[in-house]
Formats: C-alpha cells, sequence, structure tokens
C-alpha cells in the first residue's frame, strides 16, 4: 500500500471514529435523522463565511458552519414546539431548504469560488493526501488527518468526563432534569459535539459518508450489546472497520472511495444484522420457529391433560383426532408436533395413543397456572 | 407579458413548466398522506436510494429513456422502504436509524455505480449525474409524456381508493377490525409514494426531491382540518412552486432547479405558518391580543361591580380610579375603563370618578355572580 493509500485510510478510520462516538448517541436519543440534516444544512454556513472572508482555510468556515449545524436543530425544535408541524416534518422541512440555500449561494457565484457541489457532496477523499499541514516548512502530514485526529479526541474527552451526565440524561431525561442536571444543556452541548464533527468530517470525506459513519456503526453496535460503555468502543470499532473494508473495496474496483465506504458501513450492518447472537436476523426467526414449536407441544401436553382420566380419554388421545375436530393442526404439522414432544419427553406412546409423562404433566400445569394467573379480562 | 406569451409559444420553456407542475401536484398530493402518516422522512430515504436504481437500469440497459430510468429508479426505492420497515420489524433499531442507514448506504451505492459507468462508459453515460440536483432544462417531451402518465396513474389509483387510504391514515387499528388488508394497503400507498418521488428525480434530484413530498403538504395543512381540502391544496402548492422555481431557473442563469423549486416551495410553507386564518403564527398572536384585552376589561369591571355592590344604591356609587387599581395591580385599568365607557358600560363623572352604567351593573351581575 503507498503512502497516499495508508494516509487515506488512516482519516477514513479516524473520521469513522469520531462519527460513530457521537452516533451512538443520536441513535439512543431517536434523533439519528439529525445527522443527515445538520450535514446538509452547514453548507450555507461555509457560503456565507467564505463570501465575507474568501479564505478556504479560514477557521471562519467552521465556525460558521458548526452555527449553521446549531441552527438546524434550533429551527427543527421551534418548529415542532409551535405544534403546527411534526417533527419529522419539521426536520424534512429545514434541511433541504438550507442546503438548497447553500447550493443556490455557491452556483450563482461559482465563477470565483473554488467550491465545487459534486465535491461537498461526495467528498474527494483521493485528494485529501495533497492538503498538508505544514508547520515553519516541516510537513506534518495530511491537514484532515490532524483535523478529525482532534475532533475524535474532542469527543472522546467530552464522552469520558461527561460519562455519568450523557448517559442519564439519554437515558432518563426526567430523572436528570430532577437531579439538577440540566438536559437541554447537554442536550445542545451534544448538538455542538455532533455540528464541530460533521464540519470536520464533511470537508474531509464529504456529506454521505458523514450520515453513513455517524448511524451506520451504531445501528450494528446496538445489536451486539446493551451496555453503553462496549457501544460506544463498537461503534467507533465497526465504523473504522468499514471504513476500512469499504477503502479496500474502492481500490479494488476503482470507484468512488466515499461511495464504497457508505457500502462498506452498508455491508458491516448487513453482516451484524443477520448474524448478531440474539438479536440477528437469523437467530430471532429461529427463536420465533423454536417457541412455535414449544407452543404447539404445549398445547398438546394441555389436552391430553385435559382429557386424561375423562370418559374419552382414549378417543381424545390418539394422534388422529388431534389434526381432526378439537385442535385443528394438518398430519403433517401434528407428527413434527409429535414427535417432537417425544423427544423431549413429554409424551410417550402407548399403542396407539398417546400418554402424558410426568414431564409433560408438568410443562401443561405450569403453561395453564401461567394462563389462569392472569387477572380476568386481560 | 413576455413570459406568459413565452409559456405558450416556446415549446422548451413549455415542457419544463409542465414537467415541473406535475411533479409538484403528484408529489403533492402524495406528500398530505406521508405528512400525516409521520412517514415525512421516508422519502428522503426513497429519494436517495432512487440513485443506484437509476444508475443500474442505465448499466444493464445501455438505455437512458425515461421510462427505463424511472423504473430503476422506482424498483429500488421501492427495495430501500421494504427494508427499512424489515430492519424496524425484526429489530430493535428504531425507524430514524433504519432510515438514515438505508439512505447513506443506497445512495453510496449510487456513487459507487456513477463511479464505475463515468471511468468506462465514456460519453454515454453523460447526464446521469443531472439526477443530483435535477436540471429543468433538459426535460424533452418524451419525459414530459411518462411523467404525466405515471403521474395521472398515480391520481387515479388514489382517488379509487380513497376511503382506504383515509382509513389507514387516522385509524388503521380500526381499519383492520373491519377486515381490510392493512398490511397490503400500507405497501400500495408507499408505492404511490416513490413512484410520486421518482417523477420528479430528473427535475429536482434525489438529494432535494424530500422537500417536494414534505413542504407543500406541511404548508396545506395549515389552512385546513379536512383531508380532501389538505391533498388538493397541497397538490396546488406543489404544482405552483414546481411551476414558478424551473420557470425561474431557466430564465435565469446559473440558478440550478432542484435548490431553487425547494426553496420556492419552502417560502409557501413559510407564508402559510405565518398568515394561515386559523393555525396561522399572526393569527394565534391576534387572538391572544384579543383574548388578554377582553379579561382585562372582564375583571376591571367586575371589580367595579363588587365596589358598587358595597352600597344601598348601586348606580349612584362613583369610584376612584385609584381603588380599582389596588384591586388590580396589573397595569391597563385606564384602558380597560376607557373600553368599558365606549361600551357604554361605565361612565366617567366630571370629578373623574368612574360608576356603571345599568348595563354594566347587570353584567357584572353576570361576571362577579350572585354570591357577592
Amino acid at each position: 500500500m503507498s503512502a497516499p493509500q495508508l494516509e487515506i485510510l488512516a482519516i477514513a478510520v479516524v473520521t469513522a471514529a469520531g462519527c460513530a462516538l457521537v452516533g451512538v448517541f443520536l441513535m439512543l436519543r431517536r434523533l439519528a435523522m439529525l445527522s443527515d440534516a445538520i450535514s446538509h444544512a452547514i453548507l450555507p454556513g461555509i457560503a456565507v463565511a467564505f463570501f465575507v472572508t474568501h479564505d478556504l482555510a479560514s477557521p471562519w468556515l467552521v465556525i460558521a458552519a458548526a452555527l449553521t449545524g446549531l441552527l438546524t436543530v434550533v429551527l427543527v425544535e421551534t418548529l415542532t414546539r409551535s405544534r403546527r408541524l411534526k417533527e419529522d416534518a419539521a426536520m424534512g422541512l429545514v434541511f433541504p431548504a438550507l442546503f438548497s440555500l447553500g447550493i443556490v449561494l455557491i452556483t450563482r457565484h461559482a465563477g470565483d469560488v473554488h467550491l465545487d457541489v459534486d465535491a461537498v457532496l461526495l467528498g474527494e477523499l483521493a485528494f485529501a493526501p495533497f492538503e498538508r499541514f505544514v508547520v515553519g516548512g516541516a510537513d506534518l502530514g495530511p491537514r484532515h488527518l490532524w483535523v478529525m485526529g482532534g475532533v475524535t479526541l474532542l469527543n472522546l474527552l467530552v464522552i469520558t468526563v461527561f460519562f455519568k451526565e450523557l448517559k442519564l440524561a439519554t437515558f432518563d431525561a426526567g430523572l436528570a432534569a430532577s437531579l439538577g442536571l440540566a438536559p437541554a444543556v447537554i442536550h445542545y452541548g451534544l448538538m455542538a459535539l455532533v455540528s464541530v464533527t460533521a464540519v470536520g468530517a464533511f470537508d474531509a470525506v464529504g456529506l454521505i459518508l458523514v450520515v453513513a459513519l455517524m448511524i451506520g456503526p451504531a445501528a450494528a453496535a446496538y445489536l451486539l450489546t446493551d451496555r453503553l460503555g462496549l457501544l460506544l468502543a463498537l461503534a467507533a470499532l465497526l465504523g473504522a472497520l468499514a471504513a476500512g473494508l469499504g477503502f479496500a473495496l474502492a481500490v479494488w474496483i476503482d470507484a468512488s472511495i466515499a461511495g464504497c465506504m457508505a457500502v462498506g458501513v452498508g455491508l458491516v450492518f448487513a453482516a451484524v444484522f443477520l448474524t448478531a447472537p440474539g438479536r440477528g436476523l437469523i437467530s430471532v426467526l429461529r427463536r420465533r420457529r423454536r417457541q412455535r414449536w414449544e407452543f404447539a407441544q404445549v398445547m398438546l401436553a394441555i389436552h391430553l391433560l385435559q382429557h386424561e382420566g375423562g370418559d374419552e380419554e382414549d378417543e381424545e388421545s390418539r394422534v388422529e383426532h388431534l389434526h381432526g375436530k378439537h385442535v385443528g393442526w394438518t398430519p403433517a404439522f401434528t407428527a413434527r408436533v409429535v414427535d417432537g414432544a417425544r423427544q423431549r419427553g413429554l409424551v410417550e406412546s402407548a399403542g396407539e395413543r398417546l400418554r402424558l409423562t410426568e414431564r409433560g404433566r408438568a410443562a401443561a400445569g405450569r403453561a395453564l397456572s401461567g394462563v389462569s394467573a392472569q387477572p380476568a379480562g386481560s | 407579458m413576455t413570459l406568459l406569451s413565452d409559456l405558450f409559444t416556446d415549446y422548451t420553456l413549455r415542457t419544463v413548466a409542465l414537467g415541473s407542475a406535475a411533479l409538484g401536484l403528484v408529489a403533492g398530493a402524495l406528500g398530505a398522506f406521508a405528512v400525516l402518516r409521520r412517514q415525512s422522512l421516508l422519502g428522503d430515504a426513497v429519494s436517495h436510494a432512487a440513485l443506484p436504481g437509476i444508475v443500474l437500469a442505465f448499466m444493464i440497459t445501455g438505455a437512458k429513456t425515461p421510462l427505463v430510468l424511472v423504473t430503476g429508479a422506482a424498483l429500488a426505492g421501492w427495495a430501500a422502504s421494504l427494508l427499512v420497515m424489515l430492519v424496524v420489524r425484526t429489530s430493535r433499531i428504531k425507524l430514524d436509524t433504519a432510515l438514515g442507514l438505508v439512505l447513506s448506504t443506497f445512495f453510496g451505492l449510487g456513487l459507487l455505480l456513477l463511479s464505475v459507468v463515468q471511468h468506462s462508459a465514456g460519453a454515454g453515460q453523460a447526464g446521469l449525474d443531472r439526477f443530483l440536483f435535477g436540471q429543468a432544462a433538459t426535460l424533452v417531451g418524451d419525459d414530459l409524456r411518462t411523467m404525466s402518465a405515471l403521474g395521472a396513474l398515480v391520481l387515479v389509483v388514489l382517488t379509487l381508493m380513497w376511503k382506504e387510504f383515509k382509513l389507514l391514515s387516522f385509524d388503521p387499528a380500526f381499519a383492520g377490525s373491519l377486515g381490510f388488508p392493512v398490511r397490503r394497503l400500507d405497501v400500495l400507498l408507499t408505492t404511490l409514494l416513490v413512484i410520486a418521488i421518482v417523477i420528479g428525480l430528473q427535475t429536482v434530484g434525489v438529494v432535494l426531491m424530500s422537500a417536494m413530498i414534505v413542504a407543500p403538504a406541511a404548508a396545506a395543512r395549515q389552512w385546513t382540518d379536512r383531508l380532501g381540502r389538505l391533498v388538493a391544496l397541497s397538490g396546488a402548492f406543489g404544482a405552483i412552486s414546481g411551476l414558478c422555481g424551473a420557470v425561474l431557473s431557466s430564465l435565469v442563469p446559473r440558478l440550478p432547479t432542484g435548490p431553487t423549486i425547494i426553496l420556492v416551495v419552502t417560502t409557501v410553507t413559510l407564508l402559510s405558518l405565518l398568515l394561515a386564518p386559523r393555525r396561522g403564527v399572526l393569527a394565534a398572536r391576534l387572538r391572544a391580543a384579543r383574548q388578554r384585552r377582553r379579561v382585562r376589561i372582564e375583571s376591571v369591571l367586575a371589580d367595579l361591580y363588587r365596589l358598587a355592590a358595597q352600597h344601598r344604591e348601586p348606580a349612584a356609587a362613583p369610584h376612584d380610579i385609584d381603588a380599582l387599581r389596588t384591586m388590580s395591580p396589573d397595569a391597563g385599568v385606564r384602558a380597560g375603563l376607557k373600553q368599558l365607557a365606549a361600551q357604554d358600560l361605565a361612565v366617567a363623572d366630571p370629578d373623574g370618578r368612574w360608576r356603571l352604567t345599568e348595563a354594566g351593573l347587570a353584567r357584572g351581575r353576570e361576571l362577579v355572580g350572585g354570591s357577592s
């Protein structure tokens, strides 16, 4: 791997980790789409600051962009609180408007501005190694690596220092308020962090990858753990993995790096979504299937228990009878249920009849007591 | 007036205007349902997700005919919305996260394919990237026919299924209990939304099309509480904004179509939020001011009545304005008295003291009640 490639990969991995850290909180607060909104809406901030300063490297651009990001949050919340629009509609209204404003500003002045709309949207990671961070004539590496390294460290620092507060405000805002933690301050602090991260990352990797890196790794990690600390670490790790995967893909098929990395995020999520232990699609479907069979086996046991010692016991406990009028199962289904119940030792065969074992009687009794223990009418 | 005559004679301008109006109409009408069902951001996901469909359709067929590209876009958008539903139904991941994830991944895939096509296909692919921000000027008769046919189809289905969709939007549980196939209706309505979105992609672009779903409906919602009027008004707002925005962008050089249309429709929405007769901010402010004034007048009247009721001859007992001020320390006693005088409920004596008229006494008795 060549030196520029290594630098691109390093920028992407650091960006992925920084985005994932704030993305986790956005997801937990059900504000994931704010990453989309904020990263689009910072465009007019950048454009206006550029027209004022005429300097693409000016720190004012970053400050203006971060402020526009916060403005987006405030606008969405004002519209929602006015109760004239629901939150999703408010978001869907505000950020396209701000983004449109940014694009119109940029294209109207396309002649004298070196701001390419496509580059903003799609990212130009391929060119990132050309922008160097030079101090006193010494080349210290790509500029974006320093910027995103700083942003990621800032995120890490803030989250570590305010871990307890963030955790409480995220999971129980009411309790946080009653303990005097000022959830509003925490909320806007977090939004400021998201804005700063979006601005830094947007410059380095492009808009769409910011959204992918904030949401995807957090979502994948959420399927793997219930602990916030672990969730943050896993999200950062999965984000870095997705970035690496995407970069390998981009080199291999010679395609857009940002596009490939977004696809990498999708692939990592898809893999976790399918295979996560306990919460992945495969184990969910398996569990649902198993529960279906177990339920049917217990039904069988209950049926047998109901007629045990009764006048019709002989008839009711025949296998053919089960798919007849009372239980209404198909013959094939009945055969599998009886097989399964026999394997689990719930029933045993006695000639053409089925008989409950001690275990089966206990299982049916447990299930029935569970039913009758429910309050009436529920 | 030249613009108006151009609209009828200039072929390009007419195509652009009609096409943009059609896209606004259909997106507005379907958007009303999306906003009501809190699916505003689904439009964002679907429109971004259409990009890989467009590029794939071109890669597979090698054709850029509108029907082919629109079909690809619709299939990809549809797949994206189904994926969102799958993730939300089978895991603990919430709707907002699923939307953002599918949106960015699909769009990333679109960028990937676009860069592959640009490397390999040479000039043949030129113009695919106009789907990012839209370009009204590239609309031709063929596009217009495809858009109108699809749009008409969507509106016809919407009309035929009106009752079902209405029920689905307001009370899906009730619809289910009546035996309507809720799940299938949901998919059908989402499919119509997908078609409404892909119709506009060429003009507005995948990045901003979602706003054409949300903004007209958000504007229309301020003017009415009835579904029929909401859908009609939303369609009208969409059509007018689409038309104005597209014509503006084709007349002014270097004004990209998609963003211009979005800025126009956002302006319409902001004006609606401010000016709508009952829900508008202005109307609400006026109503609050009127309410405050009425409360002030009535409280002064009640105070004056309480003072008068202490006397044997209530009507003949004037009272000092300072006495009233101590009873209602909040400002506005004099203004309240003036308004009472204007309504002939109170009169000022020449010495500046105030008393109630007969009508004022009767009104005061109503306000205070017989108890005091």
